[in-house]
């Protein structure tokens, strides 16, 4: 097995780790609220730490390239999608249940 | 190794989909699928080098945007009361 | 005219990337839909310095390296929370002051309080951020400002 190799595995199994710990958080957590920071673990670390993986067994080229388009195409568009959804359910009224006092 | 990593990948997203079927309020579904979109660009990502064909990697891409474009269009269904004036 | 070069360039670049076959059919396809997309550009009139800031590349690099370590440090806080038997989360709003006078400079600090996990920007409304914070902890820096202080401040001087 050769060094690449092992850090390719390395990458891919702590983000594989993170994305089954975002998952559990949207689970665990118990409002809507909680749950959009959940699923930001997700989409920001795990995406990163596996597109690098990925990057790292596949070596410099044009995949490569690929790979970097994808990551910055999540980091662009992910806060976007999660700001947007936290702007409709706050215009539609949802709020947090225990603490309504907005310090 | 690879499979391992597949198999933690699908249970993550097992883990989304039980949100998107249990959410109370329609946004908890809508986060849960677009969770379930993001693990689905990793899964094909991970065929790529499974396969070793990094063409693959094109149809990541393909769904990333149309997993984004998906998520914007559904929240547009949720609106209800007309935006107010002046906001941006 | 400055900002449609870079941004034909930016496109030509990214035909390459996605294709990476160097056959004329494929290259002049390329060019064609580089030159349709510069004409649609300039009809749908979004060729300017806020679509497509040429000028701020530069400043902004150091400023994604202090975000990277912002987004490291609050993610393993916010996996450390997911972990714990008994998650202690107090989630509340709060309302920011933004020291950044440009439209620019507000959305890169919207989109990165966002992007820092535990902290989502729900509102933007005029010079002020409501912000959604998962916990005291993760809301401190946002209230104090700390990103705010690190965004190139000549973000929109040159248009």
């Amino acid at each position: 097995m050769m060094l690449a190799d092992v850090i390719s595995a390395g990458l891919l199994g702590v983000g594989a780790a993170m994305l089954v710990i975002g998952s559990l958080g949207i689970n665990r957590f118990p409002h809507f609220y909680s749950r959009l920071h959940a699923a930001g673990v997700v989409d920001t670390i795990a995406s990163g730490l596996f597109l690098a993986g990925l990057a790292v067994h596949f070596g410099p080229g044009l995949v490569t390239i690929k790979l970097l388009l994808i990551f910055i195409f999540l980091l662009f568009t992910s806060p976007t999608a999660c700001h947007a959804l936290a702007r409709a359910a706050y215009s539609s009224g949802l709020r947090e249940p225990e603490s309504e006092d907005e310090r | 190794m690879l499979f391992v990593i597949a198999i933690a990948v699908l249970v993550a997203m097992a883990l989304a989909l039980l949100r998107a079927f249990l959410g109370p309020t329609v946004f908890d579904r809508i986060l849960a699928v677009n969770s379930f979109g993001t693990k689905t660009v990793l899964l094909i990502a991970l065929l790529a080098e499974a396969s070793g064909r990094g063409d693959y990697l094109d149809l990541a891409l393909l769904y990333a945007l149309l997993n984004f474009i998906g998520t914007v269009a559904l929240l547009r269904y949720t609106e209800q009361e007309p935006r107010r004036q002046g906001q941006p | 005219m400055k900002h449609s070069i870079s941004l034909g360039l930016l496109l030509a670049i990214l035909w390459w990337c996605l294709s990476g076959y160097p056959k004329p059919l494929l290259l002049g396809l390329g060019a064609a839909s580089v030159v349709f997309t510069l004409w649609f550009a300039h009809r749908l009139d979004v060729v300017d310095h806020e679509s497509h800031p040429v000028h701020i590349s530069g400043a902004l690099l150091a400023y994604w390296g202090r975000l990277t370590v912002e987004i490291l440090r609050s993610s393993a806080q916010v996996i450390g929370t997911i972990l714990s038997p008994k998650p202690a989360i107090a989630p509340y709003f709060l309302r920011v002051k933004v020291g950044q006078p440009s439209d620019l400079g507000k959305v890169i600090l919207g989109n990165s309080i966002t992007l820092t996990p535990g902290t989502v920007t729900v509102l933007v409304n005029g010079d002020e951020l409501l912000v959604h914070a998962l916990s005291p902890v993760s809301g401190e820096g946002v209230s104090q400002g700390d990103l705010d202080r690190l965004i190139p401040a000549d973000c929109e001087r040159q248009a």
